[in-house]
């Protein structure tokens, strides 16, 4: 994206029309993988060629949760674990709009995920981005249900003795239409997912492999923000079309990654719509 | 503005209190139900449901009742009118969005159809024992409006009047039924749609890029967008300014949290309605909402013809609560007799209210059928008696 320049020749940031500027900074360290993801979702934006008036981003808790603050979209920040469920409201309210749920591991997985699974059945019109950093990162570092097995946190002093999510396999189970794997590095692959997702009807699920440099990192000795971020990069493989059950992360294991899912399902709107009309005729 | 005549179904109608209810949300404009099946509010989802095709409505059964109240705020936010309908447990489990609600300053209605607790309690047997918990339930400070039906016709009209009350203080509206009014069944007359008043919403008009969400007009009420329409902007459950940005310090949460209190309080002379039955010589007043106050018009016709002057306070709107009434009330009668269908709550507020100058006498209807007159009469012979006012809550036992 080329530098933009104003009609005082000013330079002016390339996404300022996508992101609220009067907001930045923000809040998320250095070395972080969200601010990779929110890149990716702006270019996103721009590549789908979707009407952004007509787009709706909603986040719940956490150090994800905050990217919702950041975007220039109509934006929702929600309860902890309930941006979908929010989301839902949203779009059955207005199935005009594309709704982009952005959270956490920890508030999509954990608190929300009865929301994830049920969102996922009704095939709910929505794009869910969720940055999965492996823990608990705005409360300071503790164990998550996607914390690799033997991972250290600050509620898992010896290890992370319980075995952790995989994601695209619960939303693929679940009914998700359209299922994602990408580490934060992987932009241009990334923004390409995301650009396809947003034009997609139906519930799709883009995971971001996100370096936490705070804690995850520190805790586990495994350098700054940039060194993991390289490592996870580094040891992904790129297997599109994988059966999701083969997704398993482990600590410091190989990650696959790639496009798993892309099907069609009619969505929870359509469904009811028809269901509406069948019963006027009826009558 | 007049209500829409689609839908309405003008005349006079044999309703139980919960379709009543589903009656008075679509003549008001509501278009959206989100919910979770639950005894004894069932119907109001299956009578909602079955009214949908005609009016265009959507409904969705959500997982559980957090994402019931969570799903109805976002639906609200797209600009439709929505209602949900629980009983305590469901209640129980929306608090976190109440709170959410108040914070974004969302409208809509709750209607909680009460059942006796605690926990699972029996489903389908009356309670009030949600009152307190729809007054402070969520956490943090908050005020909130809830109405007390006592009939199908009020389950009508106080619907109605939910959603005007929640779109003119921009606020979540509780409707506190009980299962007693939710599912006897009587005569509904529904008027035509010229008769039946709506408030519209209070939606902003300026230019675009002005638009501030929490930016009170004149009223101290914030004007509304819709999703959609190009404003872009940002709201959060977080402490925040005009512009719907977080700020974590102490100013802001006066600044914000100050104006939640007060666009109820300062309104509570429009907002709090109740009717009264023959205080003006009353000796005694009995204070009752929801199903208790239909027992009350029979005990003080019953009282009077044994010579006892005895009038009723029937509280429409329960919260807020009308403190101001209650007091004046307490300097010239003797006593009040408040019958509940729990152990005590509302009769907390009413000792409160009284200062001491009435004696204030608690009916407990937990364990007794709500019909039941005659306790209710040996509870006002026994308090006529008292030579002073007694501090405290004296409890009628039998």
């Amino acid at each position: 994206m080329a530098t933009l320049k104003t009609k005082s020749n000013e330079l002016i940031h390339p996404m300022e029309h996508l992101l609220r500027m009067d907001r930045i900074p923000h809040i998320w360290c250095p070395g972080c993988g969200i601010g990779t993801a929110v890149t990716a979702f702006a270019s996103a934006l721009e590549k789908s060629k979707i009407d952004l008036d007509k787009v709706c981003i909603v986040s719940g808790i956490g150090c994800t949760g905050r990217v919702a603050g950041y975007v220039k979209l109509d934006s929702f920040h929600t309860t902890h674990g309930r941006a979908i469920a929010f989301a839902t409201g949203i779009t059955l309210g207005n199935p005009d709009l594309k709704v982009v749920v952005f959270s956490g591991d920890g508030d999509l997985i954990s608190i929300g995920g009865n929301h994830f699974i049920h969102a996922a059945r009704r095939n709910i019109n929505m794009l869910v981005i969720c940055v999965n950093n492996f823990i608990y990162a705005m409360t300071g570092g503790q164990v998550a249900p996607t914390t690799p097995l033997s991972a250290y946190a600050t509620t898992s002093p010896f290890g992370c003795v319980e075995p952790p999510f995989n994601i695209p396999y619960i939303a693929d189970s679940s009914g998700a239409v359209y299922v994602a794997r990408w580490t934060a590095l992987h932009i241009r692959r990334l923004t390409n997912s995301m650009a396809e997702a947003l034009n997609k009807p139906g519930f799709s699920v883009i995971e971001v492999i996100s370096p936490c440099a705070m804690y995850y990192s520190r805790i586990n000795k495994l350098g700054d923000g940039l060194d993991m971020m390289k490592f996870y990069h580094d040891n992904s493989e790129i297997k599109h079309g994988e059966d999701t059950k083969n997704l398993d992360i482990g600590f410091q294991t190989k990650i696959t990654v790639g496009k798993f899912v892309d099907r069609e399902r009619p969505t929870y709107t359509e469904s009811y719509k028809k269901w509406l009309s069948e019963i006027k005729r009826k009558k | 503005m007049k209500a829409s005549t689609k839908g309405i179904l003008t005349g006079t109608h044999n309703l139980s209190g919960n379709e009543a209810c589903v009656e008075g949300a679509i003549a008001a404009g509501c278009r959206f139900l989100s919910g979770y099946p639950i005894q004894p509010a069932i119907e109001i989802m299956q009578r909602f449901l079955e009214r949908a095709p005609e009016v265009e409505a959507t409904y969705v059964q959500m997982e559980d009742e957090i994402s019931a109240l969570a799903a109805l705020l976002g639906a609200v936010w797209t600009g439709k009118k929505g209602i949900t309908a629980t009983s305590g447990p469901g209640l129980s489990l929306m608090m976190e969005h109440i709170g959410l609600g108040v914070m974004l300053e969302t409208p809509c209605v709750i209607v909680d159809v009460q059942r006796v607790g605690p926990s699972i309690g029996i489903p389908n047997s009356p309670g009030q024992g949600d009152m307190m918990q729809a007054r402070w339930g969520s956490h943090g400070d908050y005020e909130i409006i809830a109405l007390s039906p006592s009939s199908p016709q009020e389950m009508f009209d106080f619907t109605i009047k939910a959603f005007n009350l929640s779109e003119r203080y921009r606020t979540p509206v509780a409707i506190m039924a009980d299962e007693y009014v939710a599912h006897i069944r009587e005569k509904v007359v529904i008027p035509p749609a010229k008769e039946i008043k709506i408030e519209p919403r209070n939606y902003y008009k300026g230019p675009k890029d002005k638009y501030l969400p929490f930016k009170r007009d004149k009223n101290f009420i914030p004007p509304m967008v819709d999703i959609g329409n190009g404003y872009k902007f940002h709201v959060t459950g977080l402490t925040h300014d005009d512009q719907g940005y977080p700020i974590m310090n102490e100013e802001c949460q006066e600044y914000n949290v100050h104006p939640l209190m007060w666009k109820i309080r300062r309104y509570v002379d429009d907002i709090i309605e109740f009717q009264e039955t023959k205080t003006e010589d009353a000796e005694v007043v009995i204070v009752s909402y929801g199903a208790p106050s239909r027992t009350a018009l029979k005990a003080i016709k019953q009282a009077r013809k044994s010579g006892i002057k005895v009038g009723s306070l029937k509280l429409d709107t329960v919260w807020p609560f009308p403190e101001k009434r209650i007091t004046e009330l307490a300097k010239k009668v003797k006593a009040f007799v408040v019958p509940e269908m729990n152990y005590g709550q509302i009769v907390l507020e009413v000792e409160r209210c009284s200062y001491g100058n009435a004696n204030v006498v608690f009916v407990s209807y937990a364990e007794k059928e709500v019909d039941n007159i005659d306790d209710l009469l040996s509870a006002i012979k026994q308090v006529i008696k008292e030579k002073e006012a007694r501090k405290g809550i004296i409890e009628y036992h039998t």
